[in-house]
C-alpha cells in the first residue's frame, strides 16, 4: 500500500525537480562577482558549488521549508530550495547536513516527534531525488520542543511547522 | 538526589519576593455542590516544645476537596476545636450540616518524632469510624497528612485514597535557546517540589516505575532523543535506547520487568517492548505510519498506543507480544496520548477538533465503543495522566505563553491548578501508591 504510493511520489518528485534543478544550474555560474577567492587560484567557474556560496547564494541562504498542519507533504515553494541545496550536495561530496524536524504545539509531544521526523524524511527524500546521497543526510526530530514563535496563534504555527537544514560539513 | 535541593532552596530565595509559596498549588477553581460535607478540625499539639509549622488539619481538608469527593469546611466556619472524642458536640456540627468531622492531636514520641492520633466521625450516627495514631518525622508532616487523607478517603468511599503519592512533570524556564528545562518531583499537591534532572536540551516524557523508585524520560542531551532510566534516591540514570531517529515514549510494564517504547531506526515510529534487564527489544507494530505513546493496560498482556494509520491519530490496543492492532477510540477527529484508570475500564486522552484540545474520559465500563466525555475547558489541553486510584487526572494547559497544570476529577466536576510562579510547567505523570 505504502510503498507503491512512495514510489510514485518519489518519481513524481524527481520529475517535478528535475526543472528546478536545471533552472538553478543556469543561475549558480552568476552568484556575485568574487574578488576575494584567494583559497582557489585556479578559479575556473564549473558551475559548481562551492562552500562560500552557501553564504552568498541566495538560494542556498534559505534552509527553512515549512509545512501545513498534519501534514509533510511539500509545497511547491520549497522546490526551489531543495533543488539548489541537493545540488549543492552533488556538487560537494564532502558535505552533510542534518534535517531538524519540528510541529506546532497542537497535538501529543510524542505524536509531534513523529510528525517532525515524518517531515525531515519527506525533506530528505527530496534531497536525494535531487542527487544528495542518503550518507549525506541525517534526520533529528525535535517535534515541538524547539519552537521559533510561541504565540498560539496561526501565524506562529506556520512559523513552527518546518525542517530546518543545518550543515554539519560544508 | 543528586544534591539538588540546594539548587531548589537558592530558587526558593530569589522567587519569593513574587509571592512564592514553596508549592505549585493555586486555589480550586470549581466547586461541585454534590461533594460530602467534611469539618477537619486543626489538630490540637501537645507536644513539649513549638507546634510545628504544617498545618495538618488544612492539608487534609484540602485533599479531600481537591478530589472533588468531599467539600472541607472552611476554617472560618469551625466553630469549636475537640482535640478527644468526648470533647465532640454533634449537635454543632449537625447544624453547619457536616457529614462527616475529623479530630485530631499531636504529642512527642521517641527520638524526636511525633504521634498523630485521629478519629473521623458520622455526624449522623454519632458514631466513630475511625480512631488511629500514626507516627511522623517533624519534617514530614505533610506526608502525614496525605496519609491520614487517604485512610479518610478510604474509610467513607470503599476506594483507597492517592494524596500520598508524587508527581513528576517537566519545567521550561528561559526562552529560544536559552531555555532550561528540568524534570521535577513533588507531592500529589504541588508541594515539595524536587528537582531529579537539569537539561539545556528539551526534556519530556516522564514514566514512573511501578514500585515509584525510578523514572524514565526522554532528553535530547545527546543531541538526539534518547531515553534514560533514573533512580530517585541515588541520582544514578542509565541510557536505555539511543537509536538513530526516534526513541521515544517510555512506559514501564505493570510488573517493572519491561518498558514499551517508540523507535523510529527501522524508517518509522513503531512500539517496542524492551525487557530492561537485558536491553532486548521486540518490535510489536509494524505499519507506516506513526505509532507512539504506548500505555501499559493493569493485566501487563495489553498495550494501548496512538497511531495515525487511519489518516488522523486515534488511540489503538495490540497485545503487548505483538499481534493485530484494534481501533479504541470512535469519537473525535484527533484522539493521543491515552492514560489509564484504575482496573483499565476508564480512559483519559488528549482530543482534537479544529484547533481545541481538551481531555475525554472513555468510559468503557458498560462495553461496546464506550461513553466519551469532554472534563476540560482550555484550547491546549493535553497529557492527562490518572491518579492511581482512577479517581483524578493531571494534565497540561496552556494560559497564554505558559504552559500550566490542573488537577481534575475523573467526573470533571472539580479542578485545581498547580503552577510554578516562574516558567513553563508540562507533562505531569501522576506516580503509583506508595508503600505504607
Amino acid at each position: 500500500m505504502n510503498n507503491p504510493m512512495r514510489v510514485i511520489l518519489s518519481v513524481a518528485l524527481i520529475a517535478s525537480l528535475a526543472a528546478c534543478s536545471k533552472k538553478v544550474k543556469e543561475e549558480a555560474p552568476t552568484p556575485t562577482p568574487e574578488p576575494t577567492k584567494v583559497e582557489t587560484p585556479v578559479a575556473v567557474d564549473d558551475g559548481k558549488y562551492d562552500a562560500s556560496d552557501l553564504d552568498s547564494d541566495a538560494c542556498l541562504r534559505q534552509r527553512v521549508v515549512y509545512f501545513d498542519f498534519d501534514k509533510a507533504e511539500i509545497r511547491g515553494e520549497a522546490q526551489a530550495i531543495l533543488a539548489c541545496h541537493g545540488k549543492y550536495l552533488v556538487d560537494r561530496p564532502s558535505a552533510a547536513m542534518t534535517l531538524e524536524g519540528h510541529a506546532d504545539e497542537r497535538g501529543s509531544r510524542e505524536y509531534n516527534l513523529g510528525l517532525g521526523e515524518r517531515r525531515g524524511n519527506a525533506v530528505s527524500s527530496a534531497l536525494q531525488a535531487n542527487g544528495g546521497s542518503a550518507s549525506q543526510l541525517n534526520v533529528v526530530s525535535y517535534g515541538e520542543e524547539r519552537p521559533n514563535c510561541s504565540d498560539s496563534s496561526e501565524e506562529c504555527w506556520g512559523k513552527n511547522r518546518r525542517v530546518e537544514i543545518v550543515y554539519t560539513a560544508k | 538526589m543528586k544534591k539538588l535541593p540546594w539548587i531548589f532552596v537558592l530558587f526558593g530565595l530569589l522567587a519569593a519576593p513574587l509571592g512564592w509559596s514553596q508549592s505549585l498549588t493555586v486555589g480550586a477553581v470549581t466547586g461541585n455542590e454534590a461533594a460530602l460535607p467534611i469539618a477537619v478540625v486543626p489538630f490540637a499539639f501537645e507536644g513539649a516544645g513549638l507546634p510545628p509549622d504544617t498545618d495538618i488539619s488544612a492539608v487534609i481538608g484540602a485533599d479531600l476537596s481537591r478530589s472533588g469527593q468531599f467539600r472541607a469546611l472552611g476554617r472560618q466556619d469551625i466553630v469549636e476545636a475537640p482535640a478527644r472524642p468526648a470533647d465532640v458536640k454533634f449537635a454543632t456540627w449537625r447544624l453547619l450540616k457536616q457529614d462527616f468531622l475529623v479530630i485530631g492531636r499531636i504529642s512527642d514520641a521517641d527520638a524526636g518524632a511525633l504521634r498523630i492520633e485521629f478519629e473521623l466521625f458520622d455526624v449522623a450516627k454519632q458514631s466513630r469510624l475511625l480512631g488511629l495514631a500514626i507516627g511522623a518525622r517533624p519534617n514530614d508532616l505533610r506526608g502525614a497528612a496525605h496519609q491520614i487523607a487517604d485512610l479518610i478517603y478510604e474509610k467513607i468511599l470503599g476506594v483507597r485514597g492517592a494524596f500520598w503519592t508524587r508527581i513528576a512533570y517537566v519545567t521550561a524556564t528561559g526562552v529560544g535557546r536559552d531555555t532550561q528545562y528540568a524534570l521535577m518531583v513533588a507531592d500529589s499537591d504541588g508541594f515539595n517540589p524536587q528537582t531529579v534532572v537539569r537539561s539545556r536540551e528539551p526534556l519530556l516524557s516522564p514514566a514512573w516505575s511501578p514500585d515509584g523508585k525510578r523514572l524514565a524520560y526522554v532528553s535530547f542531551e545527546r543531541g538526539n532523543s534518547s531515553i534514560y532510566i533514573q533512580e530517585l534516591t541515588t541520582g544514578s540514570r542509565q541510557v536505555v535506547a539511543s537509536y538513530r531517529g526516534i526513541n521515544g515514549a517510555p512506559a514501564f510494564s505493570p510488573d517493572g520487568s519491561r518498558l514499551a517504547l517508540t523507535l523510529s531506526h527501522s524508517g518509522n515510529p513503531e512500539i517496542y517492548v524492551m525487557d530492561i534487564a537485558s536491553r532486548r527489544t521486540t518490535q510489536i507494530t509494524r505499519h507506516f505510519s506513526i505509532d507512539t505513546e504506548p500505555q501499559w493496560m493493569p493485566d501487563g498482556a495489553t498495550l494501548l498506543f496512538t497511531s495515525d494509520r487511519a489518516g488522523k491519530p486515534q488511540i489503538y490496543s495490540v497485545p503487548a507480544s505483538g499481534g493485530d492492532a484494534t481501533r479504541v477510540s470512535f469519537q473525535g477527529e484527533y484522539n493521543a496520548r491515552a492514560t489509564i484508570g484504575y482496573q483499565g475500564k476508564t480512559l483519559a486522552m488528549a482530543q482534537g477538533g479544529g484547533n481545541v484540545y481538551r481531555i475525554a474520559v472513555l468510559d468503557r465500563s458498560r462495553g461496546g465503543a464506550g461513553d466519551m466525555r469532554l472534563i476540560s475547558p482550555g484550547n491546549l489541553d493535553e497529557s492527562p495522566s490518572f491518579a492511581p486510584n482512577g479517581s483524578m487526572i493531571l494534565y497540561a494547559a496552556r494560559e497564554g505563553k505558559r504552559g500550566v497544570l490542573f488537577a481534575v476529577s475523573a467526573d470533571g466536576r472539580v479542578r485545581q491548578r498547580l503552577v510554578l510562579a516562574d516558567g513553563d510547567v508540562r507533562e505531569p505523570a501522576w506516580g503509583p501508591f506508595r508503600q505504607r
